[in-house]
């Protein structure tokens, strides 16, 4: 069954080279997507043993990433139909094959035991990302892709160098170096610490690079800022919950350890911190607003980072809050893509009046900015409330403090962006575009945002349960 | 065989100074292939000989030593270009700072608790040297060419450091990493040619439209 | 005492031939006949006969320049070792006095050269200068390196102590040495690929050019200073390149003659096949040449 999970988006990538017709390939991928989400849904309830070698397992932590990989590629890949469709001049073949590559690298991070195959998924995720990245063909977009695809690359190498490390301590401690997760989880109290510290540094620069904490997020802006909104939506959603999954496997490795001082979970703080406080300056007074999304997904992989490095409470909060910033994100990417197509342009000096203009996409822009500051009804208010108020229960209280701030600075600085964008009036001599809102590209982000309505009014219990089995995968066991 | 071993790793130390100091791509790229075959060779020299072992030396050889130089010389040959004209550090200073970065590779090498099977061997330094010799021609040359050698290199430094780990690495997982970097390279090799075409130029220096006014 | 008479009588006679040979070769490779072995000492008889012409704008530098330069030459070729023979002065630090009594020729040479006034000498004494302050750490790197494998600070004992054995356990750090060393013999020589002896420009060249204005037997001391130079240099080379002993001190004498002949052919083959470095790749390999030196004495350091 997880094998099919994985095998099937190359099987739909296959399909997608074969088919010649540039109109009928956009519909491979909402089919693979409706087969994948079922049969993630139908793999959420079983709880299977590992493989027999423990390489293979689609545990708590794997599940909930699973989950929202594919409920945001689901709805990227209907979207893609309506806006391929817009693009029809262009062949469509890279774009379709290298979302389903790196649908099947995705499954493929969250379903590995073995660090080492972790990383070759991760690896997979960043190349088959670039060509997408570079889908416009023009010079902004390309500088872009190159920027990208060398500090991840850099940044991935980085993480090897790490795992290597890691598997020098466990070769000092017993002779036999072993990347397979539950070894190095059983043994972790033998592990030679230096080398451990060593493998911990590397796999957070590493990983850190490809998930856009700040200071490595430089990439980040430029790559989302001119990447198409769908693409823009996948790496925010998609490949920052790999990247966080893997500094959970390396997280998991740490806390096993025993280490006294608890350095990673303080360097996880402190960089999320950084990442907060980076995206609250960089995010007021930004002009592109689809730069201005790329700095609020630095400020979100910030405030996972910190729900994992303050641990207990707030563990609950951050596995929660991968699922809400994956699917608010994809909200806003879709909408601001479909804003962006409309007006031909993605400066808040010509962007106004979206909610005139375009009425259903508009809105959509602005429900998600009023869901991804965690604000109430929606998802991400509970799930930043959890890490916020374990922060005090624990007595962190200057970590706490400085959240609440950076929060609301980077709610004033982003509202001073959106609100003039979709208030008011479209400015006057806007060139007529052809594109419409129709159902295909307004219908996904539309379902997507009724999702993190009833999740932040009703969490489903069968997610809740599965959030605290994952928590507890993460607690210091006693 | 550990002393040949050893050699070959000056060997590649001594590739990765020459690769500083040349301003020959062409040159630079089959520097980076000799050193991928070396990277090859060597596991065969630590490790006893099994299947996966062949594979391993099989995969890199043809790998490093073959396939990727072979997609870079296209890059290459495809946006015309000869020389690297201007490094932001001169080709000196560059020369300096490897061999410095090689010194303390060495001094930080010894301080490492390393298992005392390995301690006499010379891959650590030679892994830490290679990886910053990477890091050096990644920041200090403007070629997009040049950079993705760079890359090249640290990898190779990566690369020598899991040698002494090659249980740890299953022949998938390194086959994995392996396609993985080719594609890549691949990648980057067509990135290129577009910069090439949409710059005239593959001066990374260009590409500086993307930042917070 | 036979050891220290072959060794004054080698270095007196023997160094013109290396020249001779190096021109040999190169005639060879170009297809010409070439000049006979023996055309260096013909020169340098023809000079001594002639009358000498000093400027007179010059002073008694300039006249000092050769003497010393030969002067400090033939001092240092008393402290080297030829083959596997001990130098006949020796002492403990006399590694430094042979490094520095080079130091004291170049001075020398430059310092003539500037006397005569003239722009082009003042050119190549700065580019000479330049160049053996970048070669020098060269020599000083591999000097220490080969004193610490053999931990001895005597130039006797420091070259004729290594072995082929010896050779074989350092493999890696000798390699790398005899590499360098060999930049260095070529550079300290103005040789091709550093310096063209041959050369017509004044502009393009660096040693040629300083002793320019030298004329008769003073220039047939700078001649003979050279190849003295090149002489010293070379049996250092070849010391550590090619540490073969049998034990027996005469046929110990022949290797040692017939690897200087080897050496010389070894040079004209590489002047023969590598054009001229442009100036400024110069420095770019003898900062190489330091580094290789360097590495090596990293290597046997560790």
């Amino acid at each position: 069954m997880l094998f099919t999970l994985v095998l099937l988006p190359l099987l739909g990538a296959i399909i997608a080279l074969i088919v010649p017709d540039n109109r009928l390939r956009p519909l491979i991928l909402p089919v693979v997507a409706t087969a994948h989400t079922v049969l993630t849904i139908l793999l959420l309830g079983s709880d299977r043993a590992p493989s027999p070698e423990g390489w293979i397992w689609l545990d708590p932590l794997g599940q909930i990433t699973l989950l929202s990989i594919s409920l945001l590629f689901i709805v990227c890949a209907w979207y893609a139909v309506g806006y391929l469709a817009y693009r029809r001049e262009r062949s469509n073949r890279v774009m379709c094959i290298c979302l389903l590559i790196c649908l099947s690298a995705m499954t493929s991070v969250t379903i590995a035991q073995h660090l080492g195959m972790l990383w070759v998924a991760v690896e997979a995720t960043t190349v088959s990302m670039a060509p997408l990245i570079y889908f416009n063909r023009n010079a902004r977009s390309i500088e872009a892709t190159w920027k990208y695809l060398l500090i991840c690359s850099v940044g991935i190498a980085l993480a090897l160098l790490g795992l290597l490390f890691l598997a020098y301590s466990t070769y000092l401690a017993h002779h036999e170096a072993t990347l397979l997760l539950g070894q190095l989880l059983a043994t972790a109290r033998e592990l030679n610490p230096a080398w451990l510290h060593a493998a911990a540094i590397f796999l957070l620069v590493g990983f850190g690079s490809k998930m856009g904490l700040a200071p490595l997020h430089t990439w980040k802006p430029d790559a989302y800022g001119e990447a198409p909104g769908l693409v823009g939506a996948l790496l925010s959603g998609g490949l920052v919950n790999c990247a966080f999954l893997a500094i959970v496997r390396v997280y998991q490795v740490c806390l096993a350890s025993g280490a006294e001082d608890r350095f990673f979970q303080q360097a996880l703080v402190g960089m999320g911190l950084v990442s907060m406080a980076f995206a609250a300056v960089f995010m007021a007074r930004q002009a592109d607003f689809k730069r201005m999304l790329a700095y609020s997904s630095v400020e979100h992989v910030g405030i996972l980072a910190i729900g994992l490095g303050l641990g207990r409470g707030a563990l609950f909060g951050a596995l929660f809050h991968l699922i809400n910033n994956g699917l608010t994100k994809g909200v806003l990417f879709l909408s601001s893509g479909n804003i962006h197509r409309s007006y031909n342009n993605k400066t808040t000096d010509v962007v106004k009046g979206a909610l005139t203009r375009l009425p259903w996409s508009g809105g959509l822009f602005l429900a998600g900015f009023i869901a991804v500051t965690g604000s109430p009804p929606f998802s991400p208010f509970i799930s930043e409330y959890a890490i916020v108020s374990s922060a005090f229960i624990d007595g962190r209280h200057l970590v706490g403090a400085l959240f609440l701030v950076f929060l609301a600075i980077i709610f004033i600085g982003m509202a001073l962006t959106v609100l003039p964008m979709v208030m008011g009036a479209p400015p006057d001599g806007l060139e007529p575009t052809d594109y419409r809102d129709r159902l295909l590209t307004v219908g996904p982000p539309l379902l997507l945002m009724g999702v993190i309505l009833v999740m932040g009014i009703w969490p489903p219990p069968f997610l809740v349960s599965l959030l605290h089995n994952g928590a507890a995968m993460l607690e210091v066991q006693p | 065989m550990n002393a040949i071993a050893d050699q070959l790793l000056v060997l590649v130390m001594l590739i990765n100074l020459v690769m500083l100091g040349s301003s020959r791509l062409i040159f630079c790229i089959r520097a980076v292939a000799i050193q991928g075959v070396i990277l090859g060779i060597l596991p065969g020299l630590i490790h006893p000989f099994s299947g996966h072992l062949a594979a391993i030396t099989a995969g890199i050889i043809l790998a490093k030593g073959v396939v990727i130089p072979t997609l870079i010389i296209g890059a290459v040959k495809k946006a015309h270009i000869r020389r690297e004209v201007e490094p932001y550090l001169g080709f000196v200073p560059t020369l300096l700072l490897g061999a410095l970065f090689t010194a303390l590779s060495f001094v930080f090498a010894d301080k490492l608790p390393l298992a005392p099977e390995h301690r006499d061997l010379l891959f650590v330094p030679a892994s830490i040297a290679t990886l910053l010799t990477g890091f050096l021609l990644l920041t200090t040359r403007s070629k997009a060419i040049s950079q993705v050698i760079g890359y090249l290199v640290l990898e190779n430094g990566i690369f020598i450091f899991g040698m002494l780990l090659t249980e740890a690495l299953p022949t998938m997982v390194e086959a994995g990493a392996l396609l993985d970097l080719l594609v890549g390279i691949f990648v980057m090799g067509i990135v290129i040619n577009h910069i090439s075409r949409e710059f005239s130029s593959i001066d990374t220096s260009r590409l500086r439209a993307l930042k917070e006014e | 005492m036979t050891d220290i008479i072959i060794h004054c009588a080698l270095t007196l006679l023997f160094p013109p031939l290396l020249l001779g040979i190096i021109g040999k070769t190169k005639a060879a490779f170009a297809g010409r006949v070439g000049a006979p072995f023996l055309q260096p000492y013909y020169d340098l008889i023809k000079l001594v006969r002639k009358g000498s012409v000093f400027s007179e704008t010059t002073t008694w530098v300039f006249r000092a320049g050769p003497v010393v330069t030969l002067s400090a030459t033939l001092v240092a070729a008393l402290l080297i070792p030829l083959g596997r023979h001990a130098a006949p002065v020796s002492f403990n630090g006399d590694l430094i006095l042979f490094a520095y009594l080079f130091g004291l020729a170049r001075f020398f040479t430059t310092i003539a050269a500037l006397d005569t006034g003239s722009s082009f000498e003042g050119m190549g004494a700065a580019r000479e200068v330049t160049f053996s302050c970048l070669a020098e750490p060269t020599l000083f790197i591999a000097l220490i390196t080969l004193a610490r494998t053999s931990g001895s600070l005597s130039l006797s004992t420091i070259l004729t102590h290594t072995t082929p054995a010896g050779w074989l356990a350092t493999g890696a750090s000798m390699l790398l040495l005899i590499g360098a060393l060999f930049i260095i013999l070529l550079a300290e020589n103005c040789r091709i690929p550093f310096d063209d002896p041959t050369t017509h420009l004044e502009l393009t060249m660096i040693h040629e050019v300083m002793v320019l204005d030298h004329s008769g037997p003073a220039f047939g001391m700078i001649l003979y200073g050279a190849a003295l130079k090149l002489f010293v240099l070379g049996a250092l080379f070849a010391n550590v390149a090619i540490p073969l002993a049998t034990g027996n001190a005469l046929v110990d004498w022949v290797i040692f003659v017939v690897t200087m002949a080897a050496l010389a052919v070894a040079i004209g083959v590489v002047e023969s096949v590598m054009a001229r470095l442009r100036l400024v790749r110069i420095p770019q390999l003898l900062v190489g040449s330091t580094i290789l030196a360097a590495f090596s004495m990293l290597l046997v350091l560790r």
